[in-house]
């Protein structure tokens, strides 16, 4: 039963960084409808930039994470001007293939100006502490903490400003919201910013446990690739339902069947719903 | 019917120069990298079938070049099979497998499609890189055996396997030559037009589409096995994306959906990749801009734009002496319309 619980912190801790991920490839989703294969080297930039600010500029964690959110958003809000802007009518095949060209950039260029080994993140909140007799470090808890309270901000920002509200306008429809005034442009530039800094976000909060290297975000984009079809293409709460969901399943999975193939369960998953619903969970219908 | 003769003068050109090539050139090294590139030409003519005239990109055909190879690795070297027996088994495997990921990935459409696809490409890597007993994992998988004799026929040396891909490669390339152009070729190129109206129009599409990505997972598999037999190593890498990206890359610069593409694109990135060879590590540095860049500016490739290039001229040809008379006609018609105001004045 102790085990079972640790399992279910850890997976809550997982399921927290895959949320957040996810978030930011649903909400480009839901206005481009771009699945955005480069998010997962935004995730790699974001922490390598607060590794850098940390380890070379000397900043404080905190601010690092902040310093690297405000550059990994601008890396989006770059991506979508040079690149899908350009591509907005073109074929879908187009975005997706340039979307890996970036993807293969930004890795090469990670590799040649860091290196390819695998290197640590100090953090200030590695001690153990003990919360109800189960032991677990304060950085878990901050992973947790701040996933929750950046999901709820995100939540009201959407749903209680006009900006967001403009957002979700043009999610809904495009030429609608730039029929009753929404600069679309600036909307788009937005959202990618966004998109950048939760990614950004995700990877500093996630590099103390795991590591940081060049292809630290493969694995990560393509279990959030998994959690957006399940939770429903471009649906925020989706996203954040799924990566809890796989976080779950991928922590009890590890413990209960194997170690070693923990990281098939995500792509099984997927497989097993698009067998059963091509259209993923939640389809819209009648499109 | 010129133009029939001239492709017709171009083609035995080409495959003059491809058999005289290792007579011409006899440093060992370009044979080699010649026959990897014609081995990834046959897996890249795969992607390009489905990709390109079917419409549909698949990321997992990396996983499909890795189950070709790794099933005649071991089916040679675990199980002592003869190796043409293993080299038709494995592509047989393969197609069959890919029977079974078409049936139920092609329910999906587009960006689903893509995803699917990506994820079964994964899946294939981790279980080839976790399945140490079966694969050799990480540590990879050495001995497999270069291409037995077939009656006198020996392909012990570099020459005579780079022979032997090339007769492989051609064998594709005028499967392709025949499909394209065929009715079927054309239910293809429709699908890829628009699926709505090609089923609208009676054309059973996931029938077709099926036939399409199955012959594509062949032609993949065919590299593969061709690839382990060439090189006589293998790790899980070839199974990762990267490998993947390649094949796109050589399929992008050569031009999505020609016939051409393929052979144009894959030798001017092998030569290219030559060149930059003290970048290896980040020759993806300049790869994925120019990637990027070209679907942005030339998303027709090479080839792709020749044809395009070449299409609008015989269309300003044709067009031409339209053009003049219509030009002729005006010049008349105003002319009789000055002579009518000159007689009311």
């Amino acid at each position: 039963m102790e085990l079972f619980i640790q399992q279910l912190l850890n997976g809550l801790t997982v399921g927290s960084v895959y949320s957040l991920v996810a978030l930011g490839l649903t909400l480009v989703y839901g206005i481009l409808h771009i699945p955005n294969f480069a998010h997962g080297a935004l995730y790699m930039m974001g922490g390598y930039v607060t590794l850098m600010a940390m380890t070379k500029l000397g900043m404080p964690y905190g601010i690092a994470i902040v310093a690297s959110m405000a550059a990994v958003g601008l890396l989006g809000v770059l991506m979508e001007r040079l690149v899908f802007y350009p591509l907005r009518n073109a074929p879908p095949l187009h975005d997706k293939i340039a979307a890996i060209g970036i993807l293969l950039f930004l890795e090469a260029f990670a590799q040649f100006v860091w290196g390819a080994d695998y290197q640590t993140m100090p953090t200030p909140y590695g001690d153990v502490v003990t919360v109800f007799g189960f032991t677990l470090t304060i950085q878990r808890i901050l992973i947790i903490a701040s996933a929750v309270i950046i999901m709820i901000l995100l939540y009201l920002f959407l749903k209680k400003t006009f900006i967001g509200a403009s957002i979700i306008a043009m999610a809904q429809n495009r030429e609608g919201a730039n029929l009753v005034g929404i600069n679309t442009n600036k909307v788009a530039m937005l959202t990618f910013f966004l998109s950048g800094s939760l990614a950004a976000l995700a990877a500093s909060l996630a590099s103390p446990i795991n590591l940081v290297f060049p292809g630290m975000g493969h694995l990560v984009i393509l279990k959030a690739f998994v959690i957006i079809i399940l939770g429903g293409m471009g649906s925020i709460p989706g996203a954040i339902v799924g990566g809890y969901i796989l976080g779950f399943s991928e922590s009890l999975g590890a413990t209960y069947v194997s170690n070693d193939y923990k990281d098939i369960i995500a792509f099984a998953i997927l497989v097993i719903i698009l067998t059963v619903k091509p259209n993923g969970l939640f389809a819209k219908e009648g499109h | 019917m010129a133009v029939f003769e001239k492709r017709r003068l171009w083609l035995a050109v080409l495959a003059a120069l491809a058999l005289a090539f290792p007579l011409l050139v006899t440093n060992g090294y370009y044979v080699h990298m010649m026959t990897i590139s014609f081995i990834w030409m046959i897996a890249v003519y795969g992607l390009n079938l489905f990709a390109g005239y079917t419409g549909y990109l698949s990321l997992a055909h990396a996983g499909f070049f890795a189950i070709g190879a790794y099933t005649l690795g071991i089916l040679t070297v675990k199980a002592g099979w003869p190796f043409w027996l293993a080299f038709a088994a494995a592509c047989l495997l393969t197609t069959l497998i890919g029977v079974f990921v078409g049936l139920v990935a092609l329910r999906t459409k587009e960006h689903f499609f893509a995803i699917y696809t990506l994820c079964v490409g994964y899946i294939i890597y981790l279980i080839i890189d976790k399945w140490d007993s079966l694969t050799g994992g990480v540590r990879g998988f050495i001995g497999i055996p270069a291409p037995a004799d077939i009656g006198p026929l020996s392909f012990q040396t570099p020459v005579a396997q780079y022979y032997l891909v090339l007769c492989f490669l051609v064998a594709v390339i005028f499967t392709m030559y025949r499909l394209v152009y065929s009715l079927t070729g054309r239910t293809y190129i429709a699908i890829r037009n628009s699926e709505e109206l090609a089923l609208t129009l009676g054309i059973s599409t996931m029938k077709n589409k099926l036939a399409s990505f199955v012959l594509s997972v062949f032609f993949t598999s065919l590299a593969g096995a061709l690839y382990a037999s060439f090189i006589r190593f293998l790790g899980p890498d070839i199974a990762y994306v990267s490998v993947m990206f390649d094949f796109l890359t050589y399929l992008l610069v050569g031009g999505i959906g020609t016939l051409a593409g393929p052979v144009v694109g894959t030798l001017l990135i092998t030569f290219l990749s030559q060149q930059l060879q003290f970048l290896q590590d980040y020759r993806m540095l300049i790869f994925g801009p120019v990637l990027t860049l070209l679907i942005i500016f030339y998303p027709h490739g090479i080839a792709g734009g020749v044809i395009r290039l070449k299409a609008k001229r015989e269309e300003a040809r044709r067009l031409d002496p339209e053009a003049n008379r219509v030009a002729a006609e005006l010049a008349v018609s105003s002319q009789g319309r000055g002579e009518r105001h000159a007689e009311e004045g």
